[in-house]
């Protein structure tokens, strides 16, 4: 099965999103508790992992997670909360398995 | 030199009168009229004679930005310390307040993040274990 261009490019963006040590910790702290602020976001990473990125360079970190549609964010009144979105990961290396070592169909 | 006030900026003395009392539980400190405003400032109960929090009016035009600008990061310009995050934030939830962080430990300090009402994100921290927490005798 060859790759269409715009599937490629995506799975290109998706790589790079997931190729940042501090993305993938944002990631893994969504998961722990899905739908964060920014504020919430910055104190685990910096309280946990003690990451001492600025809160400017954990936005644009989460505009990245966002554009590749790892990272939704909702708006709620005047707050607005991140959540993790997992769907973009599906099926993400299956052009390079073999069809008897997917799990699935 | 010592601190002995510190304020929070309402969008409106009356309403946050009544939160910072009848929902936190403050108790009224100061209430004297300064022209278009009041010098308005709570204690809290188990400490009349410490620190005040001076309920400030937000008119001036620069604040509401900034307000507005910290309220959609989430984050919290003041802090208040209670004995047990947990407790209080079940309280205060009872009574219809909105958090914007649940209760979260990390290491020796728990904190949640909640909506004063009056365009303010209020942090409360716990330092050390719940008073309620099971003793661990080994």
């Amino acid at each position: 099965m060859e790759a269409g261009r715009q599937d490629d490019d995506r799975l290109g963006d998706i790589f790079k999103a997931l190729a940042d040590a501090t993305r993938r910790k944002i990631l893994d702290e969504l998961t722990e508790r899905d739908g964060q602020t920014l504020f919430e976001i910055c104190t685990r990473l910096a309280m946990k992992h003690g990451l001492g990125s600025s809160r400017q360079a954990i936005s644009q970190h989460l505009d990245v997670l966002e554009s590749v549609g790892l990272v939704e964010t909702r708006r709620e009144g005047r707050y607005k909360f991140h959540h993790i979105n997992t769907e973009p990961l599906n099926g993400l290396v299956d052009r390079w398995r073999r069809p008897d070592c997917q799990e699935d169909a | 030199m010592k601190i002995y006030v510190t304020n929070v900026l309402v969008d409106d003395q009356e309403k946050a009168l009544r939160f910072y009392t009848d929902v936190l539980g403050f108790v009224k400190k100061t209430d004297v009229p300064t022209g278009e405003s009041r010098w308005l400032t709570v204690v809290s109960p188990d400490d009349p004679d410490g620190v005040e929090l001076l309920l400030e009016p937000d008119s001036h035009p620069a604040v509401k930005p900034f307000k507005e600008a910290l309220v959609n990061d989430g984050i919290p310009f003041t802090s208040f310390a209670v004995d047990d995050v947990r407790k209080e934030y079940e309280r205060l939830r009872a009574l219809g307040v909105k958090f914007t962080q649940e209760p979260f430990e990390m290491g020796p300090v728990t904190t949640a993040v909640f909506d004063d009402t009056c365009g303010n994100l209020i942090q409360i921290a716990q330092h050390g274990p719940s008073p309620e927490a099971p003793k661990n005798d080994g």
